[in-house]
């Protein structure tokens, strides 16, 4: 497992219904390439977040196949378009297993 | 002026043409080596196929939001935007994200929902050299849409 992977996430609190808001994300990690060489001259094998996945209420929301091309601390930024109150679920998968996730509430009005 | 003087100067410009000639081979050189080791229009082109099955892209619905020149090849900025009414049976599914001048070509799928409100989104990616940045957007009802911006970057970002 990657070390201190943290995610954020910002989502605004309140919105009124049919609004279209806009959700950022950043997830710390490294994203090795698997194309970088070490000290020792060896490739550093490849580990990057491959996959984040969105739902909100449970319903698929947005989702993410990412590549080695995505920078370091991967940002990711995408609307929704919110009738209810409820809250999204982030899940972000690594090369090695792992799942970082997050959530955040929204109260639509 | 004197046909000394006129004739020096033609000496001068044509030994400027002769730099510049030499200039413009060097170049080629470049292009060509970067051309073996690094992915291109082609394979973006092939990896596009794989992707959507063979159907034909329409030019056109699409917008990036790309720097026009990136300083830095490790984290260049990246949006993209699909016209669409974003409706249960008119949406955007996919936007596939491809730089034809990295080691590979691929770099994001991005997947819409009738939820999303709005087929746009931005992330940030890495390019190792000035290239084509290639979107392309699959709608709900089958067709394709493609396009395609150039970004200088002034220092490349693949690591290595």
């Amino acid at each position: 497992m990657a070390k201190n992977v943290k995610p954020r996430v910002r989502v605004q609190k309140k919105a009124a219904k049919g609004d279209v808001i806009e959700i950022k994300t950043l997830i710390s990690h490294k994203m090795e390439s698997g194309r970088r060489k070490g000290k020792d001259g060896k490739l550093i094998p490849r580990s990057i977040i491959n996959k984040m996945e969105v739902t909100f209420n449970g319903k698929p929301l947005f989702s993410a196949d990412w590549l080695p091309a995505i920078s370091a601390n991967p940002y990711m930024s995408f609307f929704a378009k919110v009738e209810e109150s409820g809250e999204f679920a982030f899940k972000w998968t690594d090369d090695d297993g792992s799942v970082y996730e997050k959530k955040a509430k929204i109260t639509v009005a | 002026m004197s046909t000394k003087q006129a004739l020096s100067a033609l000496t001068r410009r044509e030994a400027l043409l002769l730099a510049a000639g030499a200039t413009m081979v060097a170049a080629g050189g470049v292009v060509l080596t970067a051309g073996t080791a690094n992915a291109d229009q082609k394979m973006v082109d092939e990896a596009v196929m794989k992707l959507i099955g063979g159907k034909k892209p329409t030019e056109g619905k699409i917008s990036f939001d790309l720097p026009q020149i990136a300083e830095n090849g490790n984290t260049v900025p990246v949006g993209v935007t699909v016209e669409s009414p974003m409706t249960a049976d008119n949406y955007v599914k996919s936007v596939h994200l491809f730089a034809d001048g990295n080691p590979a070509p691929g770099v994001a799928s991005l997947h819409f929902t009738p939820m999303s409100g709005k087929a746009s989104a931005a992330t940030r990616m890495r390019l190792a050299g000035t290239q084509n940045v290639v979107a392309v957007a699959e709608m709900s009802d089958g067709s394709v849409y493609r396009a395609q911006q150039e970004v200088k970057v002034t220092i490349g970002g693949c690591g290595g």
